[in-house]
């Protein structure tokens, strides 16, 4: 071996494999304009599709008049209910086992719910004629409260359900009932608060937020007369589940039923159920034979698409008098609107919220969650809530400070002497849910260092008195939370979509001359998945990074995958890749042991080959492998070096995190500025840290705008009152605050490459920590909860109240 | 209604069309003539996804009629890099610094981080995120950006880049 | 999104548009930035069937001093107004305001004269020039006239522009030499409208308020010139007490909207924080 041969170590950052910063193969294309969009989509003869909407949160639809619609030159069609009814389409199932009208039969049940929808060779024809549709209503009591969906008066939504007392969940306990769902044990529960020294109850709101891609939902539809097939492209987080979807209720056959989702502008949720205006555009396309391009509006997707949150949970903890928890009790109204249309797996309506004892070791434990219809939107599991894992952690670190409050222990205290104890992993949670791995005392521990806890709470404690001083108008506030979240849906024992095992996918083919191609059943909206799932390969197989093809979202040549969504693409694609990789790598050693004329157990591997143990000078790189595969492999074998693995993940992952913020408000205006956010992050093996990192800061922001401004707020009448950027608060460069990311390495057992998933954990531990943040600014003056958002008017409403106006 | 004749220089090439007064400069672009770099985001003028140079202005090419830009140059994302192919130091620099995720809002953001480091060649952080101010960002929380911003004006002003330290 | 349709004019001259305006009465609107005009032709709230495009008009554009003003052409763009050297000299408030309005791309088209003159009562201009006792310069069919800015706002959306009539510019009085000046505009977001804003321009003479004019943003259907309030400062020595007495004046004349940004009390009362803010900072940079 002489000088000029590279070490290992040299090989290995060739490669640029699991672990490197590796730059974004995507980025070539998206910093040219080169990105390739739906709506960038133009394919001959195309027309274009639009709907005429509500006004109404709730109304009788008397009469649907398209005469003058249809007059306007260059209008093909318009679509209304009676239209779809032909092909049985007016309604279609969602993914929670409801059903959703695509266009309104009879009533509408939101504001802005679509009635009518225009076909024309222009996108300017559509407009117009859309605005022509003419409609006769008439309104119905509205309501939007979900705390009153289940009174004995309330407005009836749902006339289709009438008369049904059970729904896909089981029995519904009121008309406005969609389902009752429980879990953990209540007996024990009770009997811990029984038993309590104290207990903390709360009711914690959740507002109705919106994931809010840049990008609106969009599809072009093309149905081919002459074949019988359609190619649907569209703005579609899962594509597989679409095409499955779109066959069982168009009656086309799957394999005649093509859905590309080319480059997302961004999903979080919003784009993984199916909207009328897909299957509006989809009819369209049939019934004229040319493609229909749909796009919503910024309006649209505000107001009618999944919607995020909308939780009200009537929280209880009880403890010992030193601070030891015993129990925890959680009754949740959930409003989804006037469909259930969320995307949850089948076997839990209220998604993943039995994570809601998060990162504590709690004894006893039950939660309820009653769903229930409302006049407005559609949907609820959305905006990287990991199924419902961001309502949940919203609870249980709110939750953790009132209760800290009321027993006088500092919230980090508090925390640390309930986390539970890295000797306890595996750890069986009181809901049943067996949490891989975690070193929870490490993060929090690094986390409180790392910030100087003890000084800021020096800090705060003079600044507290010079308030009272009258010296400062200022008030400090310190949040600190451990989230612990359930990601990687799922075992196929828990977790299918409409009855698919929500197993995913990895197909690997390498070319003779040893670059190759692999194809996922996720689909990437801005995650990096071209780089990283490249950098497993490159770990796994030995070739560079760069040599690793990686596709996505053509339902015809990707194995089938139920997509991304709740940080699933790494727990599940990711084992998946890395299994797939491993069956090559050993048809790769077979092949190197015939050409070495060794037993396969002879040979060892290093980086990029395999080597005869104890002669290292003899070996075979992957890519000569790769020639051999093709040009002369053992007898009996077959040639070519590839693999599929179908992935049913054992477990779900638990990342975990511990994150601090310091805010200072302006009580005489209410306006809080973020002077420090720092989040730790376990996501166990850690991929491409730069990805992470770009993950950690876009999550936070997100929780950042929910924390503070966002909501999608209806009046009385059921009109949505911050459906634009007018009024729905986005944060520019300016308000969105500095992020300071750190973490630690705990590995997923369980995991082929050990890795976790990671995208969702920011928002989930954002939102508390701001919020803890905001409230522990007014603690001392006795506040215990305040509802968020933060922004401007309630901070300073929560300060009036508290008398700080003088 | 009657179609205008418009001319106008869009990166380098002209370009002569005939559009309706009320067509946007926007689905001028993408629509007319497959330029598909700028971006719809929004409907009230407020994301920034659009934005393209116009006679050496930061615009949001959706509040902007194609009839009231005859005889402009404009420049979007497609017009950015040199004309010999190579990157543009802002597209090196987003690259380099993560500054993307989905991509979606890239195009505008360059374009407006382009004519931002020409108002002002060294801008500091505040000035950057002040100059940002109208492209709104889901993905990357706004701080990588900054960095590419940073990285390009460095590159712009031939000094060495110093990423400041977390 | 899509506009309706209208026919586009562009005019060489004021004339021109004033001819073409009286010619089409209603069916015709003006157009200047238009990044107030257009959201609301894409949200087809107002559907004009003829726009007159100002932007060709050249005479419109441009900032001179004449006499003691400084008179502004209302198609004069904001980023303009924050790069002229000549402002930053005189009327520094100005500058101030146009860094608070909007984003970058907003400021490189919209213009002075659509804030002034749009009638919208969250445009942050119209308090402004109240502040500061500008005169508007208005042409119509029936020759040129000028109306003062503390005349021109009569309700939200309704100002002293009759049908036809186009603001051709703004003229502005000098402050004196050594005045203060502020705007302090709480907002949601940077480039949002006000929540509450104020306007301050006043001068100190041995120790005591001389002049004080205050404007205040979006808290009522109009701007408003919070003149009772000013009064109470003239003459003071700026002391505690009688900035609370102004503050609570200002803001016994506030009748805000209730919207996202807050509860009608709430406004109010961020009137009275901004306008203390403001006075504060206005009266540190005066001299005397």
């Amino acid at each position: 071996m002489n000088d000029m041969t590279p070490t290992s170590a040299e090989r290995a950052e060739k490669l640029e494999g699991m672990g490197c910063k590796r730059k974004r193969v995507e980025d070539i294309r998206f910093t040219q304009g080169k990105g390739h969009y739906v709506d960038d989509i133009k394919l001959p003869n195309m027309l274009y599709g639009e709907f005429n909407r509500s006004p109404y949160g709730h109304a009788r639809v008397t009469k649907i008049d398209t005469t003058k619609a249809a007059a306007v030159p260059g209008v093909v069609a318009v679509l209304t209910a009676e239209t779809l009814k032909t092909v049985n389409l007016a309604w279609m199932p969602t993914l929670a086992g409801d059903v959703q009208m695509v266009l309104a039969d009879g009533y509408v049940l939101f504001q802005n719910q679509e009635v009518a929808f225009v076909i024309a060779d222009s996108r300017e024809a559509a407009a117009d004629a859309a605005d022509l549709v003419e409609v006769e209503y008439e309104q119905l009591p509205v309501n939007v409260d979900p705390l009153k969906a289940m009174a004995p008066d309330a407005p009836v939504i749902r006339e289709d359900l009438k008369g049904k007392t059970e729904g896909a969940h089981g029995k519904r306990k009121h008309y406005n009932n969609i389902f009752s769902w429980q879990a953990g044990d209540k007996a024990a529960a009770d009997s811990a608060f029984a038993k309590a020294d104290v207990t903390m109850r709360e009711m914690i709101s959740y507002p109705r937020c919106h994931p809010c891609p840049l990008e609106t939902c969009q599809c072009v539809a093309s149905f081919d007369k002459i074949k019988g097939e359609l190619t649907l492209y569209g703005t579609f987080q899962a594509p597989h589940v679409i095409r499955t979807v779109g066959s069982l209720i168009s009656k086309i056959p799957e394999h005649k039923i093509h859905v590309i989702a080319p480059d997302i502008g961004g999903g979080f949720g919003n784009k993984v159920g199916a909207y009328p205006g897909y299957i509006c555009s989809i009819v369209a396309s049939i019934v004229t034979g040319v493609p229909v391009k749909w796009t919503e509006s910024r309006i649209d997707n505000l107001s009618t698409t999944a919607f995020a949150r909308d939780f009200h949970m009537d929280m209880e903890l009880a403890c010992t008098k030193d601070g030891k928890l015993l129990g925890l009790r959680c009754y949740t109204i959930a409003d989804h609107g006037a469909f259930d249309a969320c995307a949850n797996a089948t076997k839990w309506p209220a998604g993943l919220f039995s994570i809601i004892s998060g990162s504590y070791d709690i004894p006893a434990a039950f939660c309820l969650v009653d769903g229930v219809y409302t006049n407005k939107a559609p949907g609820g599991v959305a905006y990287r809530c990991s199924f419902r894992v961001t309502e949940a952690a919203y609870a249980i670190e709110r939750a953790m400070d009132i209760m800290a409050q009321k027993l006088g222990m500092d919230p980090a205290d508090f925390r640390m002497k309930n986390l539970i104890r890295r000797e306890q992993f595996p750890y069986t949670s009181a809901f049943g849910w067996q949490y891989d791995s975690g070193d929870y005392q490490t993060a929090l521990t690094k986390a409180l260092e790392a910030v100087n806890y003890k000084k800021l709470r020096e800090e705060q404690k003079q600044q507290r008195e010079a308030f009272r001083r009258g010296e400062t108008r200022e008030l400090m506030g310190i949040g600190v939370i451990h989230f612990t979240e359930i990601v990687g849906a799922g075992p196929s024992r828990n977790c299918d979509i409409l009855g698919i095992a929500m197993f995913d996918s990895a197909e690997i083919r390498i070319h003779p001359t040893g670059s190759g191609i692999c194809r996922l059943g996720t689909k990437s909206q801005g995650q990096g998945h071209e780089t990283t799932y490249a950098q497993i390969i490159a770990s796994e197989l030995g070739l560079a990074a760069d040599s690793i093809a990686v596709e996505e979202g053509n339902t015809d040549t990707a194995p089938y995958g139920l997509g991304t969504y709740g940080s699933r693409s790494t727990p599940v694609s990711g084992a998946a890749c890395a299994m797939a990789c491993r069956k090559i790598k050993a048809k790769a050693q077979m092949i190197a042991a015939y050409m070495l004329e060794v037993h396969d157990d002879d040979l060892e591997w290093d980086v990029d080959r395999f080597r005869v143990k104890g002669n290292p000078e003899r070996f075979k790189t992957m890519i000569e492998l790769a020639w051999a595969a093709y040009h002369e492999v053992p007898p009996g074998m077959e040639p070519g070096l590839e693999a599929v693995d179908y992935y049913d993940p054992p477990n779900f992952t638990f990342p975990f995190g511990a994150y601090i913020c310091v805010v200072d408000i302006d009580v005489d205006t209410g306006t809080v500025k973020v002077r420090r956010f720092y989040a730790l992050d376990d996501c166990g093996t850690r991929i491409n840290p730069m990805i992470i990192e770009g993950q950690i800061h876009g999550g936070l922001t997100e929780a950042f705008g929910i924390a503070m401004g966002q909501e999608i707020h209806y009046d009385d009448d059921g009109n949505v009152t911050t459906a634009s950027f007018l009024d729905y608060f986005v944060p520019t460069a300016v308000e969105t605050p500095h992020w300071e990311t750190d973490w630690t390495t705990t590995p997923s057992p369980h995991h082929p490459i050990g890795a976790k998933g990671v995208g969702e954990s920011p928002n989930v531990g954002g939102v508390p920590c701001f919020s803890n943040a905001v409230n522990d600014a007014f603690a001392f003056l006795g506040s215990t909860h305040i509802q968020m958002p933060h922004d401007h008017w309630r901070v300073w409403t929560a300060a009036e109240k508290l008398g700080l106006h003088g | 209604m009657a179609k205008s004749q418009v001319e106008m220089k869009i990166n380098g090439k002209t370009v002569e069309a005939l559009v309706e007064p009320r067509t946007l400069l926007i689905y001028f672009l993408r629509d007319q003539l497959g330029i598909t770099g700028p971006h719809i985001g929004c409907d009230t003028s407020h994301c920034g996804a659009c934005t393209v140079d116009l006679d050496g202005k930061s615009v949001k090419s959706c509040t902007v009629f194609a009839v009231q830009a005859d005889g402009a140059h404009i420049i979007t994302i497609e017009g950015i890099a040199h004309p010999d192919g190579t990157l543009h130091a802002l597209q090196e620099g987003f690259r380099q610094m993560h500054g993307l995720q989905c991509g979606f809002c890239t195009p505008g953001m360059i374009t407006r981080a382009y004519r931002l480091l020409q108002e002002n060649k060294n801008p500091t952080e505040e000035e950057i995120r002040y100059g940002i101010s109208g492209n709104l960002c889901r993905c990357t929380g706004y701080q990588n950006i900054v960095k590419a911003i940073q990285y390009a004006a460095a590159k712009l002003n031939g000094v060495p880049f110093q990423e400041a330290a977390e | 999104m899509i506009p309706g349709s209208f026919n586009y004019h562009r005019p060489k001259s004021v004339q021109e548009a004033i001819g073409l305006l009286a010619k089409l009465g209603d069916d015709g609107r003006a157009l200047a930035g238009g990044h107030s005009l257009i959201p609301l032709m894409k949200l087809r709230l107002t559907t004009p069937a003829n726009l007159i495009d100002l932007a060709g008009i050249a005479e419109l554009k441009g900032a001179r001093a004449d006499g003691n003003d400084i008179v502004i052409g209302a198609m004069t763009t904001q980023h303009e107004l924050i790069g002229s050297d000549l402002l930053a000299a005189k009327i520094p408030l100005l500058r101030e305001v146009a860094l608070q309005i909007a984003d970058p791309q907003v400021r490189y088209l919209g213009t002075l004269g659509g804030n002034v003159a749009g009638g919208d009562p969250a445009n942050d201009m119209p308090a402004v020039m109240m502040c500061l006792n500008a005169t508007c310069h208005i042409a119509g069919k029936n020759g040129e006239r000028r109306v003062a800015a503390r005349q021109f706002y009569q309700g939200t959306y309704v100002t002293a522009l009759a049908a036809g009539d186009v603001l051709t510019a703004v003229r502005i009085p000098v402050p004196a030499a050594g005045h203060g000046y502020a705007y302090e505009k709480l907002k949601r977001k940077i480039g949002d409208f006000a929540t509450a804003a104020a306007a301050v321009v006043l001068t100190m003479k041995g120790g005591k308020v001389e002049t004080c004019s205050i404007g205040l943003t979006n808290v009522a259907p109009t701007p408003l010139l919070a003149e009772e309030a000013a009064k109470i400062l003239i003459g003071s020595a700026f002391d505690a007490a009688t900035v609370k007495r102004a503050v609570t004046a200002a803001e016994a004349i506030t009748t805000p909207a209730e919207d996202a940004r807050g509860p009608a009390a709430y406004r109010t009362k961020m009137a009275g924080v901004m306008l203390t803010r403001a006075l504060a900072r206005a009266k540190s940079l005066a001299k005397g």
